[in-house]
């Protein structure tokens, strides 16, 4: 994966709205925003009716999946292109998604929802219909996903990067500051992580900083891609599936995973090691 | 992210006294509201924490920690503007933006 093969930018989706052979999908954190205007064809993923298990805290299994897809009018066959709000974290979410159950044909549109607003490009409300598929997903591809008990025994042997805000790194915030404070039962990160929030890999307009700003970036904060796996968590995993994009699509980084449990998960475990303050912590 | 991230409406069923609120409206120059503005919270650093889009009556809110923040709003065919803003334990800042 590269720029090349992962990111389209705006004037390209512009010019390939009639193409058949490519299905266009937004995947918003307001998931009332697509209805007040989207795309012109592009179709809605509910990042959280359609991808998490009802029941269980887990994302949708691979029946799930395909039933989604299907569903959607979505083809083995179809290149995927996604955008959404919040600087695309939960299109990157999704795109996360697509990867794990195998779909390679998968795109996101740089700078996502917010860049397509500021240059005042066009948005309908035109309902979108497209014809069902019989999509078949592949087994989930977990060299991608990072559980808990990983990210536990990683503590000081792999690269953790906890791309959350630094109030929310240090404990003195729960949750994203736009949301009432609800999360985890303890504040803080896990030992040895680097914080390097998403944000800094993008610009003020949601578009990916260039290759060699995101090198530095994550050189600057002593991630040693060089001689260990990654592991890139946030709270929910979705700001952590714009770094996990930004790492294994862009930089080509080949052993990086979403801890998409994240702080939720980690800050609420019982006898598991937690650092307050700016510091990363000992292991 | 359980929530619609708009400001400016009920604060009802929110424990304000446990909350640092700081929130507002964005106009133009001629007072006009301005929707799908979009706000974003810098810590004291300088760090972005979170990001709004205006409502449809130009409004915005966050939940964030007492201290001094500074809210950077972009628009479309407007430069961007910052404003600086202290949020208290308990309290609402009201911030009125002009781009």
């Amino acid at each position: 994966m590269s720029r090349d093969t992962a990111l389209v930018d705006a004037d390209w989706v512009e010019s390939h709205l009639n193409d058949p052979d490519i299905v266009l999908v937004e995947v918003d954190e307001d998931t009332s925003a697509y209805d007040k205007g989207h795309i012109a064809g592009a179709v809605k993923i509910d990042w959280k009716e359609d991808l998490q298990d009802p029941i269980r805290r887990d994302f949708v299994n691979q029946q799930q999946f395909e039933a989604l897809l299907s569903e959607r009018g979505i083809g083995n066959d179809d290149t995927v292109v996604l955008y959404g709000g919040n600087n695309n974290w939960f299109a990157s979410y999704a795109y996360w998604y697509f990867k794990l159950y195998g779909h390679d044909a998968v795109l996101l549109l740089d700078g996502g929802r917010k860049k397509w607003e500021l240059d005042s490009r066009e948005l309908t409300e035109e309902p979108v219909t497209r014809e069902a598929t019989a999509y078949t997903a592949k087994a989930p591809n977990l060299a991608i996903r990072a559980y808990r008990d990983e990210v536990v025994e990683a503590i000081g042997v792999k690269n953790l990067v906890d791309v959350r805000s630094p109030d929310e790194y240090a404990g003195r915030l729960l949750a994203p500051a736009h949301l009432p404070q609800e999360s985890a039962q303890r504040g803080g990160h896990i030992p040895t992580a680097s914080n390097v929030p998403w944000s800094k890999a993008a610009n003020d307009d949601g578009t990916f900083k260039s290759d060699d700003e995101l090198k530095t970036l994550y050189a600057e904060a002593g991630v040693d891609f060089g001689n260990k796996d990654t592991i890139a968590y946030c709270r929910i995993g979705e700001r952590s599936a714009h770094t996990w994009f930004v790492l294994h699509e862009l930089l080509d980084e080949p052993d990086v995973k979403n801890y998409d449990g994240s702080w939720t998960e980690y800050g609420s475990l019982v006898g598991v090691p937690v650092a307050i303050g700016d510091e990363p912590g000992e292991a | 992210m359980c929530g619609v991230p708009v400001g400016g409406l009920s604060l009802e069923g929110v424990d304000v006294a446990k909350e640092s609120i700081i929130q507002g409206v964005v106009v133009s120059g001629d007072s006009d509201p301005v929707s799908g503005a979009y706000v974003r919270l810098l810590d004291r650093t300088g760090e972005f924490t979170a990001e709004v889009p205006t409502s449809a009556t130009g409004q915005f809110r966050f939940f964030a920690a007492p201290g001094d923040w500074t809210l950077r709003t972009l628009a479309p065919r407007s430069s961007p503007v910052d404003q600086r803003v202290t949020a208290s334990r308990g309290e609402v800042a009201e911030v009125v933006i002009t781009i």
